[in-house]
């Protein structure tokens, strides 16, 4: 096997890995990097971000309201000293993006515009009108490709981590384009691979966002931390699950059931005026939403379509010259895949899985429990959002935190040799047969397509919106036999030229795993907090036992391991979390 | 499932077993909301794991699944069977670039071109992150927001009859986004960039036939970016005819 010797392994060109590389290229000039990527960078899943990024921007606002948006938001699950490092940095961060060329949204004197987001208090979204993802993955993109110690590995799929002498120390992937595995050695390794929204039916997650990262992570003995919040953003296309950013009611937009009725006045977001303002009606947070649709639904108050039950985004009022300028990805995206111009008619949408808020338990400098790992953006878990994530705080977290990543992974490279070099080939060596005994298996006869369809739906089933122990058990029980069923997958294709449905096998592997330690994470938590909702006996926060990270640990022969940890509490104690009129009685 | 049905001939290409390219024909289920990216999950899902393409965000912004479509460069993700039915779907890779496998492309080629044309900001002084950001007027950033929407799907170059003759041309996609960071006001790269736009692999091989802008699915319009920079170079050709490079005060190298 070919062997590639390097100081810092990336895997995921998103946007944290992106910037995490930077960081290493600019500062640690003589640190060689191994940028890994499944797809182009320009591919990854940061790309489809609208709405924006969060950090506290105008004169009357203030990192302590930025700070208690999130912490309540998240249902005081936070880490509170990861909270406040995060409030500190996020603007510095955004104004580097601008000063590498983003085309954030302008204020008429020239200053960078924000938008209201769902559940801060005031305006602090900086924005590239709906496509700040799009714009800050190319942004980065282009900027990386001035550095030469940039070395990029595009259509690269790495398939496990190499964990030597108690570390880890490096990776091995194979090439898409011929099939062939190659071992990375390296001094550390930075997981930035993304979300894993794709174990899910409905999901506003594109193909590639299978939660890679995260599975090697956990088979390597990494905790996966929090992985029963699971974030459902309440207004999405219902055939396709595109997503309708949030800043559809950042600028205005309304929900209304099908009597035309805004609903959510019914369910602690009301009184409806004075609208618009923050923390209120719409612009509440995802969790709630999402839970008010669900019951709308239960009430027989939801719109029935060929693609389930919906409710309506209004943004008609909002005129057409706004929606032009503010919202005209939303415009294109109603139209050509819902038939519904927004100008004239409100958009169906309905709640679909967007984003996970557990991931590899990593602190506030992006170090994982097992030295020589680090791990960044959405597969990692640094107590940055909670049981809910606020709208607008993730992209601004992929470089907040790709930031440290490339710092801690440097200065810890910098200090360590690799030890222990024919073991680490040896382990690659063990791989490569694991992969090749998945590509030609000669028995078997389970289509991946179908252990894949039979997850996503016992997934929607039992860690859905809401939840009870029967449902979490009955997926359980369910994912161990897909689990079983996989040992007997067989593939069409045994081909080693960009065979991508072996991709799809390795990415339904890693799934599966993580898959389980969500519903693992579910049922063990007997209370409900933030998107984790229970309706049988367990309705209510229970801080005595469960304000605590749930920690699932990887179990090669049964059910993960669930354990917990503390969560980080300095100045902001539990509290209730209130929004509409109860937070405006409360502020006065 | 609805009883009609939906042929689709796809492009079949295995380096390992073929010598050239087959058409091979999939009989699928007529779902009038399938997308042609729809269709071929279903086939690769149900009829056929090892047929071989790029695909991930499903809604027109990651560019990845681009590919001909009754001879067309699409995006197969919002590109309907509906519109094309009755009848039937030829699918094949981008044209003018290189077949790796079945509808995959190589594109290589794109990636260095991209690179070339130094597609970052470069700035006449270093600001630091305390000053915070550069002022930038609406209608500065207007002048170059259409030029920054390029998803780098590349179905302008399988549109571009040039770039089928020349596989050397830098193209429509990464001579839009030279010229996105020229109009950039905070930008004092276009020096540099005009040299290498202005080659016989740059912009001058444009014979302004206009069917990159046509195809492209987020309306950048690279036409006029590309005629819009042949002026520039003019420009600056005639600049170094009267004032020769070297004795240019500020030269930006």
């Amino acid at each position: 096997m070919e062997v590639i010797t390097t100081d810092i392994v990336i895997i995921g060109a998103g946007g944290a890995g992106l910037r995490a590389a930077i960081t290493v290229a600019e500062q640690y000039p003589d640190l060689k990097i191994a940028l890994i990527s499944k797809v182009y960078p320009m591919r990854s899943h940061t790309v489809a971000a609208e709405g924006g990024a969060a950090a506290v921007t105008q004169d009357h606002d203030t990192l302590e309201n930025h700070f208690h948006d999130t912490v309540s938001g998240g249902d005081w699950l936070c880490d509170q000293d990861t909270v406040q490092y995060f409030v500190e940095h996020a603007r510095e961060e955004l104004v580097q993006l601008e000063h590498w060329g983003c085309p954030w949204s302008r204020k008429s004197d020239g200053h960078v515009d924000v938008r209201a987001f769902g559940g801060m208090k005031i305006e602090r979204t900086w924005f590239a009108a709906d496509k700040s993802g799009f714009h800050i993955l190319h942004t980065l993109f282009q900027t990386s490709l001035k550095y030469g110690s940039i070395n990029r590995f595009d259509e690269y799929f790495t398939t496990d981590l190499i964990v030597e002498d108690g570390r880890c120390q490096g990776v091995v992937a194979i090439e898409i384009a011929t099939g062939s595995m190659r071992l990375f050695v390296a001094k550390a390794v930075i997981l930035a691979t993304g979300g894993a929204g794709r174990v899910f039916r409905a999901n506003t997650n594109g193909a590639i966002v299978t939660g890679d990262g995260m599975g090697m992570a956990y088979r390597a003995g990494v905790p996966l931390q929090d992985m029963e919040f699971v974030q459902y953003h309440p207004t999405c296309l219902a055939a396709t699950g595109i997503l309708m950013t949030e800043a559809c009611r950042g600028e205005g937009g309304i929900l209304v059931n099908k009597d035309g009725y805004r609903f959510l006045q019914d369910y602690g977001l009301g009184p409806v005026d004075p609208w618009p303002r923050n923390k209120a009606m719409e612009l509440g947070p995802r969790d709630r939403l999402s839970q008010a649709i669900w019951h709308e639904q239960q009430k027989g108050r939801t719109i029935k379509t060929e693609n389930g039950d919906v409710v309506n985004l209004d943004l008609r009022h909002l005129g057409a010259k706004k929606l032009q300028e503010r919202l005209p990805f939303i415009c294109e995206l109603a139209k050509d895949f819902a038939g519904v111009d927004p100008v004239t008619t409100p958009i169906p949408v309905k709640p679909a899985v967007h984003y996970t808020m557990g991931g590899v338990k990593t602190d506030l400098t992006a170090t994982t429990p097992l030295p020589g790992l680090y791990a960044v953006g959405e597969c990692a878990s640094n107590g940055l959002h909670g049981a809910n994530r606020l709208g607008s705080n993730s992209l601004t977290e992929l470089v907040v935190f790709g930031k440290q990543a490339g710092i801690y992974a440097s200065e810890y490279a910098k200090n360590v040799a690799v030890t222990n070099q024919s073991a680490i080939e040896a382990q690659a060596e063990k791989y490569r047969q694991r992969i090749d005994s998945l590509l030609n298996r000669a028995e078997g006869n389970e289509r991946i397509s179908t252990i894949r369809k039979e997850m996503a739906l016992t997934m929607e089933e039992g860690i859905g919106i809401y939840r009870t122990g029967d449902s979490m058990q009955a997926t359980c029980n369910k994912l161990s036999e897909l689990r079983e069923r996989m040992k007997s997958a067989k593939l069409d294709d045994t081909s080693s030229v960009y065979n991508t449905e072996l991709f799809l096998a390795i990415e339904l592997e890693a799934m599966l795993e993580t898959a389980a330690s969500m519903a693992h994470s579910a049922l063990n938590r007997k209370e409900s907090r933030g998107s984790h909702q229970r309706l049988d006996g367990y309705e209510n926060r229970d801080d005595v036992n469960y304000l605590k990270h749930s920690l699932a640990y990887y179990n090669a022969d049964g059910d993960p391991k669930i354990e917990y940890a503390d969560v980080c509490i300095t100045t902001s104690q539990p509290a209730e979390r209130v929004y509409g009129g109860a937070a405006d009685d409360r502020g006065k | 499932m609805p009883d009609e049905q939906f042929e689709i001939d796809i492009l079949r290409y295995r380096p390992e077993t073929e010598n050239e390219p087959v058409m091979q024909t999939y009989t699928i289920p007529y779902v009038r909301d399938w997308s042609v990216l729809d269709a071929l999950n279903h086939i690769k899902d149900n009829l056929d794991g090892t047929l071989s393409y790029r695909w991930s965000c499903k809604m027109a912004v990651c560019g990845s699944c681009g590919m001909m479509v009754n001879g067309e460069p699409k995006l197969s993700c919002n590109t309907f069977l509906r519109d094309y039915h009755p009848g039937k779907i030829t699918v094949e890779p981008l044209a003018h670039f290189p077949i790796e496998r079945d509808l995959i492309i190589n594109m290589d080629s794109f990636m260095e071109k991209l690179e070339k044309i130094k597609p970052y900001l470069i700035p006449t002084e270093e600001k630091p992150l305390a000053d915070g950001e550069h002022l930038q007027s609406p209608d500065e950033l207007m002048k170059y927001k259409q030029y920054s929407m390029c998803i780098n799907c590349l179905l302008c170059y399988s549109a571009c009859p040039e770039f089928g003759l020349e596989p050397d041309f830098l193209g429509p996609a990464a001579l839009s986004l030279a010229l996105r960071y020229n109009l950039d006001s905070r930008d004092n790269g276009q020096d540099q960039r005009t040299r290498i736009a202005n080659t016989d692999k740059g912009v001058w091989p444009c014979m302004f036939v206009g069917s990159c802008s046509e195809v492209c699915p987020k309306h950048v319009n690279p036409a006029s970016a590309i005629q819009q920079t042949k002026i520039t170079s003019t420009i600056e050709w005639y600049k170094n005819v009267l004032m020769p490079r070297g004795s240019e005060a500020g030269g930006n190298d």
